[in-house]
Formats: structure tokens, C-alpha cells, sequence
């Protein structure tokens, strides 16, 4: 616990979830003169359980597809009134890169001095894990079922992490939940920096990618080291700074922890772990992630 | 339109306003089955365990040492699985009444 608690306890996350430590992180970073923006997602529903609230910081709920557009006016409205604070939206993958990517892309061109952060869990957790755009390839979700004939999701992740980056604002960063001194700095150089800001956090679901909640960390660890999550920083569309990886590890230690993964390591879907092996080293190659 | 020019304010009627920090009522440690138990003895006070709760319910004490409010711990077990001198141990919670 810091010194200033932003986020309460007695929220309704599971045991053991990755999002409210992603919060907490975030709130870490921005501080009390923070302005929070939340579309509709396990965050919204699991801290703010009508009459209560998680926030110790003033938080808005918009609605599933528009966070970034409710941001934006807050943002307006803060310059009309001549008072400052840091705006942040936070949401999750399925409101930031499905459904509210048409108002995140508005808010990116329109130049709103706000930073948008995507806790990603790679899937709809909240309606009971749906798969998004953001769900990776080979991981069995309620609409990407495995099966005999299916070895579950059949596309790659989207890389908003890039599209954002094609908008050309200044700042644009990944994350993962397992290193919490970099989640936090990103925070504070995004809030340092004046226009659009995108930082994409990893945050594992105990409930969705099903292992246990005491694992959440490790998980946030693996997908790193395993080149699978490459963890980043991109100014002005260039990257960086790369957190590099010593011997990166093979991509089963991480799938084999993971129940949507579980099918992966029958007979008839042995070649997917491989091709999520390629996944990671291209990952590796682009990013250079080996050190 | 009304010729009326009496009120001309915009008025927002806003939907659910909460008071900060309120979620305080749930005291989420009843979903416990398992119970997280700090040893002083192994513990060197890196304080690891309250960055990763998801509760932010770790306490630190004058001398340093950390305490799990049980009134919200929900007994997740990442304080345990993460502490690097295996200070914590998770046993079955066993409750009253
Ligand atoms: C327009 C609209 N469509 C669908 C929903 C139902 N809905 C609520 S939360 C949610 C999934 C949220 O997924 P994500 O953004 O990834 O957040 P998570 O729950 O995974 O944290 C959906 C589909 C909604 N609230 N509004
Ligand atoms: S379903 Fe997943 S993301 Fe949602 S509260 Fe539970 S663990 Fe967290
Ligand atoms: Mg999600």
C-alpha cells in the first residue's frame, strides 16, 4: 500500500485478478490529480457496485464503445474552465481495441492531451470470456471454442499498440502487470508529455485464461519472457527502449499453465504450439528482444 | 420553443454519484478459503507482497513488517507466490458461527 491510497479495498475483482494491481499501479503513476474515464468491463462492474466505489480519484463511466470520447470532453471542459488534471481513460481490450477503437482513433487525431491505457486480459471477461481482437492466436474462448475440428482463436492479436503509433502521437508504450516500477514510470512520463497517449498493460484473468489466482504474476512474467507480450516504448512512431529478455523462454512454459491452452497439448493441435513459437520469434526479431 | 426565458441554465441531471472509496462495506475476506500467514522471522521487509495484493490491503508497521487486512484479504495466494524469502504460507481458512 502507498503512502496516499487511491483505490479501495472491497471491490469485487476475483481472487487473485490482474486488474485492480494494474489500477493500482496506474493511480501509482498518474496521482491524485488524476480524472478517470472507464468504459463498461470487469473494471467498471467490479469497482463501482452502485452506491460504492473502489476510486479515491474523481472516475466516469461512459459507455462500452465511447471512453475516448467522453475523455475528450472532459479534457475540453477542463481547458474551457482554465483547471488542469490529469485525464486518463482506463479500459479493457474488448472496449479499446474492438469497440471503441473508432473513438479512440478520433480522440488520437483530434490531439486531446489525455492517456489511454487498455488493461488487456485478452478477451470479454466481464460477459464471460468472449473472445476479442486481442485474444491470441490458439486460445479457446466461448466464441473460439477448441474442439475436435477447432484449436481455438485462429487469428493474431491486433497490434493497436502500432495503429496507435500510425496516428503519430508522441507516446505509445506496453506494459506488463509482472514489472510494476515500469508500469508506474510509464504512467508518469505519459503525463509528462503534452497530446495523445497510448500504454497498452498487460493484465492476466485467473478466471478466463483459467490457472490459479496465485499465478498472476508469474503469468505476466512469462508472457514477457517468452517474447510473447514484447514490452516496449515508442516516441514520435520510433521505438526506444526494448526490455530485453536473457534466455527467453520456450512458448510451452507459458501455454501449458493455461487452461484456454489445454488442447494444445493433444496429439492433433501439436503443431500450433509451434506456431505460436514462430509468433515469438518474430516478436523477438522485430522487437529485438534477445539480449 | 417556450417563449420563456425564465431558466436558461443547462441543467444536468447526472446518473449514479458515489462517494470516494466507499466499497470499504465489503469486506470481501469472507470468500477466503485459504489464509495467508506472515512469519516475522523469514520476512526482510522488501515489502513485495503489498506492490502485487490486489487488495491493497498490506500494511506495513513501524518496524517494517507487513500485515494482510483480513477484513478484505481474498486469499488469492499471489503475497505467498510471489514473496522472494517464502515468508508466507497459505492454509485452510477456518471461520465461525
Ligand atoms: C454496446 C454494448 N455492447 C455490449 C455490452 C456488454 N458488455 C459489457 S462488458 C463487455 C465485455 C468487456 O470486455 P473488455 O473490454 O475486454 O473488459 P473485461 O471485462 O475483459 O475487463 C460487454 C460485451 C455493453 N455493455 N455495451
Ligand atoms: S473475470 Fe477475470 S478480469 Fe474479470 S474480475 Fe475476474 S479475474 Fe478479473
Ligand atoms: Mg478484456
Amino acid at each position: 500500500m502507498s503512502s496516499v491510497q487511491l483505490f479501495a479495498p472491497g471491490h469485487t475483482a476475483c481472487a487473485g485478478c490482474g486488474m485492480p494491481i494494474a489500477i493500482k499501479l496506474i493511480l501509482e503513476g498518474s496521482g491524485k490529480d488524476t480524472i478517470v474515464v472507464s468504459p463498461t468491463g470487469c473494471l467498471e462492474v467490479t469497482t463501482t457496485r452502485y452506491p460504492q466505489s473502489a476510486w479515491g480519484v474523481p472516475w466516469i463511466h461512459s459507455l462500452f464503445e465511447n471512453a475516448a470520447a467522453v475523455a475528450s470532453g472532459v479534457e475540453r471542459t477542463l481547458k474551457v474552465l482554465k483547471r488542469d488534471a490529469n485525464v486518463i481513460v482506463i479500459g479493457g481490450d474488448g472496449a479499446t481495441v474492438d469497440i471503441g477503437i473508432g473513438a479512440l482513433s478520433g480522440m488520437f487525431e483530434r490531439g486531446h492531451n489525455v492517456t489511454y491505457i487498455c488493461y488487456d486480459n485478452e478477451a470479454y471477461m466481464n460477459t464471460g470470456v468472449q473472445r476479442s481482437s486481442s485474444t491470441p492466436y490458439g486460445a479457446s474462448t466461448t466464441t473460439s471454442p477448441a474442439g475436435k475440428l477447432s484449436f481455438g482463436e485462429d487469428r493474431p492479436k491486433k497490434d493497436l499498440p502500432a495503429i496507435a503509433a500510425a496516428h503519430g502521437v508522441p507516446y505509445v508504450a506496453t506494459a506488463s502487470i509482472g514489472y510494476p516500477k515500469d508500469v508506474i514510470n510509464k504512467v508518469k512520463k505519459a503525463k509528462e508529455i503534452v497530446g495523445p497517449k497510448y500504454i497498452h498493460v498487460l493484465a492476466p484473468c485467473p478466471t478466463g485464461w483459467r490457472f490459479d489466482g496465485e499465478k498472476t504474476i508469474k503469468m505476466a512474467k512469462l508472457a514477457v519472457e517468452t517474447g510473447l507480450f514484447p514490452v516496449y516504448e515508442m516516441e514520435d512512431g520510433v521505438i526506444t527502449k526494448v526490455k530485453k529478455i536473457k534466455d527467453r523462454k520456450p512458448v510451452d512454459e507459458y501455454l501449458k499453465l493455461q487452461g484456454r491452452y489445454k488442447h494444445l497439448f493433444k496429439d492433433d493441435f501439436k503443431d500450433q504450439v509451434k506456431k505460436i513459437q514462430e509468433i515469438a520469434d518474430k516478436n523477438a526479431e522485430k522487437f529485438g528482444l534477445d539480449r | 420553443m417556450s417563449q420563456s426565458k425564465k431558466d436558461e441554465t443547462i441543467k444536468l441531471i447526472p446518473g449514479g454519484i458515489t462517494g470516494p472509496k466507499t466499497t470499504i462495506v465489503n469486506k470481501t475476506g469472507s470468500w477466503r478459503t485459504f489464509i495467508p500467514i506472515f512469519n516475522k522471522e523469514k520476512c526482510n521487509k522488501c515489502g513485495i507482497c503489498g506492490i502485487f495484493c490486489p487488495e491493497d490491503c498490506i500494511t506495513e508497521d513501524e518496524e517494517g513488517h507487513r500485515h494482510p487486512d483480513y477484513d478484505f484479504c481474498k486469499g488469492c495466494g499471489i503475497c505467498a507466490e510471489e514473496c522472494p524469502k517464502d515468508a508466507i504460507e497459505m492454509i485452510l481458512d477456518s471461520k465461525e458461527g
